[in-house]
């Protein structure tokens, strides 16, 4: 009996395995590093759950694969005043369930996107000092205290829910399925934490129709695992290819690459504020005042790294050097400034001009879980300084010990390291997201400098940068954000070391649109030639 | 019986207790979950609502206080990361880890117990010397290496198994299950040999020193004297008698297989309870994490405790009054 009922469910399931095969053409299976810890698209901002919501819900305003900002549920965006912004609110589009969208449903997500119970890290930092206001079923208004010309940018972060499905609902009844109705390109199945999220294409969908009919999403976490699931064919695309393996994949007929630079840049900070720092030392471990606060030391420490070389040893030439904040073509960087060049002698002459012509002993700190190849890097960067003079010793942690201590491990809740290797994405796609959180003097008050673990200060780019982040104009802010880089790099205020490019492979004909913010969007993985 | 069975109870509410505290300010003196939370973007301010959010700004012994009094209301903590309760969570991942475990434990035995008897019976036979050779590699072998090889053979190179999930489940009284299916079943076999192996060689050289001590005893050469088949020698009474070491390790092996399958888990990308151990640990999702030490603890408890029953039942002379654990 048992046997005849498996043998029953063999044929079954060879019979769904002929299907599938049959319409195989139309559906991919994907292979993610990380698993979105949520449906509910307003629960947690974080990588995995942002790229997942954009296929099942829409914000206002989208950003293309370059964060260059389109039109979402908002078909146009004009600032009417300082203070007031109108949106036009695209008409026809219609809900999962078929009901319409309107001006209802974003003044509701308004108000439930910064509220939402137990969530880690919500959305409400993009929300905080907006009103929205229904002028009609199609037109919103959002006024703010003070001037915001961000305001496109924080728009485009968060998914519009609908106040039908949503009011009242959990984050539980958005992993159910329940309220997970949206507007996006494809509808939400299921999700069985840990196995799969599948999803199934909206052939209502407002925009373009997307090639895949039906996406099943896996998370495997392994990097090996992943590429082998790649190359056993169990699933079509898999996204974070690791570095080491890109050059035997690139010699596979089987499979197609697709790379694209990242918002991201690799950069060190160093102690600016502290007159003896904890993990500077004299040559032999005594006392010394704190040479990194000497600009010379600081550009002689840019010269000793040899950017190419990393990028092409550690980083298997999978990566860009760096010379400022965020890679050409983003909103805000400077045409002036290129990666600093290696120059092992100049450096040596900046150190003795700067008194300590012998070196001085020093400790880079790290994380080894977080970066692609971030230890190695760290490693790289110790033995280019100690050959200039400055004897480096290199501590590498995972992230969960390094960005606590990095950030607040000291005395106060001060940085506790003195020359830290860290990464930063710039979310909104523009400059003005490093140079707030980065270089601005640390301001708990009013929010600015968070993550300055150098604690670096000056006046004359604090007041650039609080110019630009009040100045509506585009032209004009660009070139304050521009002007702001420029002085903060010259002067040291961090040093950029490369851009990370990050990878994605398919079988052979599966191509993908790499995207700067390094989400994974499976309306751009497409079949080509 | 019920005496020793009051006596264990009473004896596992107090480990309970004892690794509760453990565990509990273990997980919280290492790292800061706060940063593994929050979007870099957001300013100080936010970072500090979000620590009062999660009750972190609270000295250790009022939140462990607080543990504890949602913990005998079966209340576990909320996952910092899937704002879910940690108890739903492990409970979710839990039937792909038990069934994992158990198939694993099945291939322990059906492999390992004949070729270990094989063995002992023969213990000169070239054959026997592979066996013990190979039972050496199974152990000194790494699982996450022998995991990986097993892809590249099975899946990338002869393309036969599946590299990784779960496949195809089919609800059994409300949990799902992959046995039953042609997919499910194919999906399994990889990892629950790869979670097998140690076990299969353990069982091996348990099963390989019971027989050869076995059947050097009188009543073995007294049966074999009585003329019985050398068939009804080995099932009945040698077997019978090595099975005592090789359920006692087994049983405490169970545990390990539910518990810590986290390298065999993490290779297959199998949906199961280690899968979510490691994850948490990375993020330092600190509910989930001592939830599921504190499961893995009663789990310990009710399999040494089943342990303790099967004995009496397999050995007459094993009474349970005066076991004195």
């Amino acid at each position: 009996m048992f046997i005849r009922k498996l043998a029953a469910t063999a044929v079954l399931a060879a019979a769904t395995l002929g299907f599938s095969a049959a319409a195989a053409a139309e559906e991919l299976t994907v292979g993610l590093a990380s698993e979105p810890t949520s449906i509910d698209p307003h629960y947690h901002n974080l990588t995995p759950n942002n790229s997942l919501a954009r296929h099942i819900f829409n914000p206002l305003i989208q950003m293309d694969a370059n964060q260059a900002l389109l039109p979402g549920l908002a078909t146009s965006w004009t600032a009417l005043d300082d203070l007031t912004w109108e949106f036009k609110l695209r008409e026809g589009v219609t809900w999962h369930d078929g009901s319409p969208f309107t001006a209802d449903d974003v003044v509701f997500t308004f108000e439930r996107a910064p509220n939402v119970p137990n969530s880690p890290s919500s959305f409400g930092i993009y929300i905080k000092g907006k009103t929205v206001e229904k002028i009609d079923d199609h037109t919103v208004h959002i006024k703010t205290e003070v001037p915001t010309p961000l305001m496109p940018n924080d728009i485009s972060t968060f998914s519009i829910v609908s106040k039908a499905h949503g009011e009242g609902a959990a984050t539980e009844d958005y992993n159910s399925g329940e309220a997970a109705v949206g507007t996006g390109a494809y509808r939400f199945v299921e999700w069985v934490p840990g196995d799969r999220i599948v999803l199934e294409r909206n052939e209502d969908f407002w925009g373009e129709q997307p090639q895949w009919s039906r996406i099943t999403i896996k998370p495997i976490q392994s990097d090996p695992a992943r590429l082998a699931a790649l190359l056993a064919g169990d699933v079509d695309f898999i996204e974070g290819v690791p570095t080491t393996d890109i050059g035997s994949l690139e010699r596979n007929e089987d499979i197609t690459l697709s790379q694209g630079i990242s918002n991201r840049v690799i950069y060190l900070h160093l102690d600016h504020f502290r007159e003896n720092s904890p993990f500077v030392k004299a040559n032999g471990g005594g006392e010394i005042s704190n040479p990194l606060r000497d600009v010379r030391v600081r550009t002689a420490i840019s010269k000793a790294i040899n950017r190419q070389a990393i990028v092409e040893r550690v980083m298997e030439g999978v990566a860009i050097e760096a010379g400022q904040l965020l890679p050409d073509g983003f909103f805000g960087v400077s045409p002036n400034l290129e990666p600093v060049a290696y120059d092992p002698e100049g450096a040596k002459e900046l150190l003795a001009e700067a008194g300590v012509p012998d070196g001085f002993e020093l400790t880079i700190h790290g994380p080894n879980d977080r970066y692609i190849n971030d230890a190695r890097i760290a490693e790289a960067i110790a033995q280019m300084l100690t050959r200039v003079g400055i004897k480096t010793s290199v501590e590498t942690m995972p992230r969960s010990v390094y960005f606590r201590r990095a950030s607040r491990g000291g005395p106060d809740g001060t940085p506790e390291f003195s020359f830290v290797l860290v990464g930063w994405g710039a979310g909104t796609g523009e400059a003005s997201s490093p140079l707030k959180s980065l270089i601005h003097t640390y301001d708990a008050d009013r929010g600015y400098g968070a993550s300055n673990r150098g604690r670096y200060s000056n006046p004359e780019v604090d007041a650039l940068i609080e110019e630009a982040l009040a100045t509506i104009d585009d032209a004009k802010r660009q070139d304050l954000l521009a002007e702001a880089t420029e002085v903060a790099i010259q002067d040291g205020a961090i040093i950029p070391l490369h851009y990370q490019v990050n990878t994605w492979a398919g079988r052979k004909g599966i191509g993908y649109n790499a995207r700067t913010d390094e989400y994974t969007i499976f309306t751009e993985v497409r079949s080509v030639e | 019986m019920s005496v020793f069975i009051i006596r264990r109870l009473l004896q596992s509410l107090l480990v309970v207790f004892v690794m509760s505290l453990l565990v509990f300010f273990g997980v919280n003196v290492v790292g800061d979950p706060v940063d593994m939370l929050v979007n870099p973007e957001m300013s100080q301010a936010d970072i500090e609502a979000t620590v009062r959010a999660l009750g972190l700004d609270r000295p250790i012994h009022e939140q462990y206080w607080h543990f504890l009094s949602n913990a005998l209301q079966a209340d576990l903590g909320r996952s910092f990361i899937f704002g879910e309760p940690a108890l739903k969570l492990i409970l979710q991942r839990m039937p792909a880890t038990l069934e994992l475990a158990f198939v694993s434990l099945v291939l322990s035995v059906v492999i390992g117990l004949p070729l270990g008897v094989y063995a002992g019976l023969k213990p000169e036979s070239r054959v026997s010397r592979t066996i013990m050779a190979g039972s050496i590699l199974g152990f000194s072998l790494p699982t996450f290496w022998v995991g990986l090889m097993f892809i590249m053979i099975f899946a990338v190179v002869l393309g036969w198994l599946p590299s990784t999930g779960r496949g195809e489940t089919v609800e059994v009284l409300g949990v799902g299950v992959s046995f039953l299916t042609l997919d499910g079943l194919s999906h399994l076999l990889l990892p629950a040999f790869n979670l097998a192996l140690t076990n299969i060689s353990l069982v091996i050289r348990l099963s390989r020193a019971g027989t050869r001590e076995v059947a050097q005893q009188d009543y073995v050469k007294f049966a074999r004297a009585k003329g019985l088949s050398s068939r009804r020698i080995i099932f009945v009474h040698v077997l019978k008698n090595i099975m005592i070491p090789v359920v006692t390790v087994l049983g405490l092996e169970f545990g390990g297989l539910i518990a810590f399958s986290v390298v065999t888990e993490t290779i297959f990308a199998w949906p199961g309870m280690g899968k979510l151990l490691i994850d948490s640990v990375q993020n330092l999702d600190r509910p989930v994490i001592v939830a599921y030490l504190m499961i893995t603890v009663l789990f310990f408890i009710v399999i040494n405790l089943v342990v303790d029953l099967l004995y009496s039942l397999l050995d007459p002379r094993v009474r349970l009054q005066d076991v004195k654990a």
